[in-house]
């Protein structure tokens, strides 16, 4: 127990693990500066400007700026005195560290591995966070709440963005730097990271584990059955289920009339593609599920999901 | 009795005519274009005459000045990637991105090199500290709703330029040449063996013949795994390449975000142009509509305390809440005219 938390200790004060540490603080920092300036605007309803005066920007930005410069530049040079950039062994090759981790702001990434194949953990989804924050503002129809703080005025992207960014990266990163240690084992806290450790794999295709039904044949073929199901669900999820949504709303919503077919189906996608994950992550991490849809084309294209 | 003469004082210096004479002259004013007084013309041309200060508007609404609202992370992620420049320029002189001497070359900055390891302690943390402040740079722009129209492209702009940092900061941590950098970034491109039509172990590799010598991960490390080639091209991408693109779209940047109408804000209100006053009348007027909703007419005399000092107390707050609000505060109840039924829903 104490070896574990001098060994969490050791982790935690690693020179290069000293910014999460910084991103904790100030992550936090921040969300409860815009949660007070959201909750004073929606509680006194003020969401026009108050005041039409503008200031010059010599001396009063000026100021602020130069304030800043010095702060800042202040911080990094007593960060720089006290603390090292780790400097290792000469690189070598033939010697693979355990655990090896990309660098700690890819660490979220690399944890998305543990649950989808390479091509979607490593490079679809990815891809699909790019392009899903660069359609952010066209996809979203909601007029209000341009330039200023408010929670009340727009509740679903607040909270999906604020899901996606302390959940799905600080979180996820905290977890890979943190609680990942050797053989990329969970490792609480107060655990050694123990090297030797093995832990048995129980993960079982979830359909396998439900009913019974393997996902693949004695001669390595598909099972047709679990292809049939677990395409339903995935499909069903991505693909019926904001289908359904649509029709079922479409009259009735003033948003979705708003949006329009195209713009609805770009935001359900990734917004579900986006809850997908912690799904996953639940499903695995709780019940040892290790795919819902073991399902590949030719030699080379599967989608293990 | 003796002459007496005047006293004549010494003859000061002429330190105003030198001053003037050297304001004046030719050279001081092709540098110095407007004198230091302090006035509103000389705090504008301080703005427009210089380079870099010209970045800013003139003037800008007041709670563009407001920490709590910026947050300065916008600001304090420019300053950071100067100060990489800087310092980054300076390490140059230091390292050599050769399998033979990068990790010597580190060795040699962190133990002889005089300030070695501040410099380069302050271009590694600085490059920590970008990544932090350019994702709650993002983090604060969506809170504030300001990538809504007419932002939307410099937001578009910002999420390439958050890519742009994570690269810089990973191509510069293979520099060093030690362990922990070949093993990061052998773990970060091994993604790229699984690009879907590009990598050999992505989707439709086998049909498109991709192997590990002839994939996108070859040609993004210059080989089959990690070595001098991805040192030399990593260290170009990292000090030339990543850098011009990134100052490029910083430009277009900073010069969209002027360019649509400067730091964004709330719609100004004009008949709430002043703030304190508006505030308080705002708050008058929820708290009357509070008050209002407490049935203090006709429901019995079970408390008499309450009607007596319901009617009294909106009353000085009321009047001069009335007027102004009337217009500006489309969702606060309408002035109060008298005593009104409590709504039906408090009935009971």
């Amino acid at each position: 127990m104490s070896d574990g938390l001098h060994n969490f200790w050791l982790i935690l004060s690693k020179p290069d693990n000293v910014p999460i540490v910084l991103m904790i603080v100030l992550v936090l920092f921040y969300c409860w500066l815009a949660y007070k300036q959201a909750r004073r605007n929606d509680r006194l309803g003020i969401y026009e400007a108050t005041q039409s005066d503008k200031v010059q920007v010599w001396p009063y930005l000026v100021k602020i700026e130069f304030l800043v410069t010095i702060i800042v530049l202040i911080v990094l040079t007593v960060w720089a005195i006290t603390i090292n950039a780790p400097l290792e062994e000469a690189a070598n090759p033939t010697l693979t560290p355990n655990p090896s981790k990309a660098p700690w702001y890819f660490l979220g990434l690399q944890e998305m591995l543990v649950y989808f194949d390479p091509w979607i953990a490593g490079v679809m989804l990815p891809t699909f966070i790019i392009i899903g924050l660069i359609l952010v503002p066209y996809i979203d129809p909601n007029p209000k709440g341009n330039g200023y703080y408010t929670f009340k005025e727009r509740p679903f992207a607040i909270a999906t963005f604020a899901i996606g960014f302390l959940i799905l990266w600080v979180l996820l990163i905290v977890l890979g730097t943190f609680m990942r240690g050797p053989g990329w084992y969970y490792f609480w806290p107060w655990e050694y990271w123990d090297t030797h450790r093995v832990v048995a794999l129980t993960n079982v295709d979830i359909w396998e584990g439900l009913l019974g039904i393997p996902s693949k044949n004695v001669d390595g073929s598909f099972n047709l059955l679990q292809v049939a199901l677990g395409g339903v669900l995935v499909i069903g999820f991505l693909v019926v289920l904001p289908m359904w949504i649509w029709k079922k709303y479409k009259e009735q919503s003033a948003v979705l009339k708003q949006m329009g077919a195209l713009k609805y189906a770009m935001t359900a996608v990734l917004f579900l593609m986006m809850v997908g994950l912690p799904i996953k992550m639940f499903l695995r991490l709780a019940f040892n599920i290790k795919y819902i849809w073991v399902f590949g084309v030719g030699h080379d294209l599967f989608f293990n999901i | 009795m003796a002459l007496k003469l005047p006293f004549v004082p010494p003859k000061p210096p002429p330190i105003e005519k030198m001053k003037k004479d050297i304001t004046q002259s030719e050279a001081w004013k092709s540098i110095f274009r407007h004198s230091y007084q302090d006035n509103q013309r000389n705090r504008a041309l301080q703005i427009v005459d210089n380079v870099f200060l010209h970045l800013h508007p003139v003037r800008v609404p007041r709670h563009a000045t407001n920490y709590s609202f910026t947050w300065g992370m916008g600001g304090i992620t420019f300053l950071l990637f100067i100060h990489l420049t800087v310092t980054g320029i300076i390490l140059m002189f230091w390292y050599r991105p050769t399998e033979a001497f990068a990790f010597q070359d580190m060795k040699a900055l962190m133990n002889d090199v005089a300030f070695g390891p501040l410099l380069r302690n302050l271009h590694r943390w600085a490059a920590h500290a970008m990544v932090i402040t350019v994702m709650l740079h993002m983090f604060r722009v969506f809170l504030t709703g300001s990538y809504k129209p007419p932002r939307q492209f410099n937001w578009g702009v910002g999420v390439i330029l958050l890519l742009l940092t994570f690269l810089l900061s990973f191509t510069g941590y293979l520099l060093p040449w030690d362990q922990l950098s070949i093993w990061a970034v052998t773990v970060g491109t091994n993604m790229a063996r699984s690009v879907p039509l590009q990598g050999s172990e992505g989707p439709f590799s086998n049909y498109l013949g991709l192997r590990p010598d002839n994939d996108i991960r070859f040609i993004l490390l210059g080989g089959t795994q990690v070595g001098e080639p991805t040192l030399l091209r990593f260290y170009v991408g990292h000090c030339i390449f990543l850098p011009f693109i990134a100052a490029t779209l910083m430009a277009v940047h900073f010069w969209r975000v002027r360019k649509d109408g400067g730091i964004s804000g709330p719609v100004l209100n004009t008949k709430a142009s002043e703030g304190a006053k508006y505030i308080a009348e705002k708050m008058a007027t929820k708290r009357i509509a509070q008050i209002k909703s407490i049935p203090a007419n006709g429901n019995g005399a079970a408390k008499p305390a309450a009607p007596a000092k319901a009617p009294a107390a909106p009353k000085p707050a009321a009047a001069p809440a009335a007027t102004p609000t009337a217009g500006a505060a489309p969702t606060a109840p309408p002035p109060p005219g008298g005593a009104k039924a409590p709504p039906p829903w408090l009935k009971k």
